[in-house]
């Protein structure tokens, strides 16, 4: 089947789309958007997070016939100047980080990133925590966000730091 | 493999008629799980997403009206103070990701013995709102549950709504599990005190082929806690309450844990959540003891969500 949808702002199709596959494969295989990660397929991981409609969603539990007509934005999509989508630019990674999010960066220069498996999930979960936060949010908040998404290099007390970074870089303290 | 787009609800129930062998998908967080690991193919998938009013709950008296489409991450922030035991349960149920897409139905539809919302759902006397081609039936939930990932719907059948009783009373949902997020429930326990009936909810989870009431336990308490004087809890009577909630489970030893520590578990979780309840009901003086503070909540039932998960 065919599926039209909307991917980090630009409409698109996605075609020869088996019944049964997930909006993960589609990203992935079919539109060449391989920044959400493919590891568990079944929830526990949270590295295929990505927005549906606005919404944190693990892409690998939307059936791809449920994007029809929807709103996708992947961690590519948050970037400017990055690689929002296969065709916009020069090949994937922008090297110098000028065009990346502040919570992108933020994972960068706290070290937040070992293997990077996990990180775009957990961009992509923490860029939703911190659009809905008002200031640096209490450590209960940024672990009860970020529950969903399994990291097995940092130990997650960088990716707080990032996330505490982030936080402050966007809403600096008055 | 078929997938089916249905934009309507008639348009839903004429497809499930014409194919019954076809599966509803809502979140997916079952769903998809079992077609990503290749432990089953359904002949079609039946979309219900497309259909607005699914996602919509309203308040008829009493009672909630939840639509089947609305997911947890709603009905935490949406509905929180009118229905705290389900909200509770909610909050327990895998992450945020699963939450922003698991539903209450879904979790009816695939009627898993360990599902948070049942305990709850058994607690306050939910009503399942089932609906065909046929015409629309409403489902005590004590009946919905037949067997292990089994219920009572027809081939034909699709759940509209779950019908919840506005609390009138204190609720606690209470889990055992390895840690705090994303656990299925080694065993779950939720209790519901019906002030005004002078009577006690109960739902049990993860320790019987079904979710079920422990209904020794509920006519136990319901006899012996001070209504009217509202003494403090006889630490006895609670203790017994336990033993009575453990005594209804029929728990099995799997990977999760042994059927002993089940039962042990249970009595504890039983006893502690009558425990809770009781302090709320002697704590609040208004004249029913309802917490029924209407639809304007914002999502938390105080003290109650910490001491939720155990
Ligand atoms: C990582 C992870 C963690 C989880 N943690 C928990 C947890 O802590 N607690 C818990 O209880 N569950 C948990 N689950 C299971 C799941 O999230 C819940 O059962 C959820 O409620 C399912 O809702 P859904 O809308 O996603 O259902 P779907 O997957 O869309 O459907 C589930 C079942 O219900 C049927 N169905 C759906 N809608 C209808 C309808 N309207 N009428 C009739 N049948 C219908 C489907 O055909 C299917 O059989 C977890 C799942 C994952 C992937
Ligand atoms: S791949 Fe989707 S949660 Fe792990
Ligand atoms: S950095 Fe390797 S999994 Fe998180």
């Amino acid at each position: 089947m065919r599926v039209n949808l909307t991917v980090n702002g630009r409409a698109t199709a996605a075609d020869d789309v088996w019944e049964g596959e997930s909006l993960l494969y589609v990203l992935r295989e079919r539109l060449g958007l391989p920044g959400a990660k493919n590891a568990c397929e079944q929830g526990e991981c949270g590295s295929c997070t990505v927005y549906l409609d606005g919404t944190p969603v693990c892409a690998c539990l939307v059936a791809a016939g449920q994007a029809e007509g929807r709103e996708v934005v992947t961690v590519e999509g948050l970037s400017r100047g990055g690689t929002p989508f296969p065709d916009a630019g020069p090949a994937h990674g922008d090297v110098s980080g000028e065009g990346l999010h502040e919570v992108q960066r933020a994972f960068l220069d706290a070290g937040a990133v070992q293997c990077g498996f996990c990180t775009p999930g957990l961009v992509v979960q923490a860029h939703a925590l911190l659009a809905e936060a008002d200031g640096v949010p209490p450590d209960a908040d940024i672990r009860e966000a970020l529950a969903g998404n399994l990291c097995r290099c940092t130990g997650y007390e960088k990716i707080l730091d990032a996330v505490r970074l982030a936080a402050t870089r966007l809403r600096p303290p008055p | 493999m078929d997938f089916l787009r249905p934009r309507t609800w008639a348009e839903a129930l004429d497809l499930k008629a014409a194919r019954p062998e076809a599966t509803p998908i809502q979140g997916g967080t079952d769903v998809m799980v079992e077609i990503n690991l290749d432990k089953g193919r359904p002949a079609a998938l039946l979309d219900l997403t497309p259909i607005p009013e699914l996602r919509e709950w309203s308040r008829e008296g009493d009672v909630i009206r939840l639509g089947a489409g609305v997911t947890y991450a709603r009905l935490i922030g949406e509905l929180g103070a009118c229905l705290p035991g389900l909200a509770q349960a909610s909050r327990t149920v895998g992450s945020p990701q699963i939450r922003n897409r698991g539903t209450v139905a879904g979790n009816l539809g695939a009627a898993s013995p360990a599902g948070d919302s049942h305990p709850p759902l058994l607690a306050c006397d939910a009503v399942v709102e089932a609906e065909s081609v046929r015409g629309a039936r409403l489902i005590p939930i004590g009946e919905f549950y037949t067997g292990v990932k089994r219920n009572a719907l027809a081939p034909d059948e699709l759940i509209r709504a779950v019908r919840v009783p506005v609390a009138r009373g204190p609720q606690y949902f209470s889990k055992i599990g390895t840690r705090n997020a994303m656990v299925i429930a080694v065993c779950s326990f939720s209790i519901a005190l019906h002030a005004a009936e002078r009577r006690v909810g109960t739902g049990v989870g993860s320790a019987a082929p079904t979710p079920r009431r422990a209904v020794a336990a509920e006519e136990f308490a319901a006899a012996r806690l001070d209504w009217q004087g509202r003494s403090p809890l006889d630490p006895g009577v609670a203790r017994r309450f336990g033993e009575l909630v453990a005594g209804a489970a029929a728990p099995i030893d799997d990977v999760r844990g042994r059927a002993a520590y089940r039962t042990h578990a249970l009595a504890v979780l039983a006893r502690r959540a009558l425990g809770w309840a009781w302090a709320d009901f002697r704590a609040d003086t208004r004249a029913d003891s309802g917490r029924d503070s209407g639809r304007d909540s914002g999502g938390g039932s105080g003290a109650g969500d910490d001491r939720g998960s155990a």
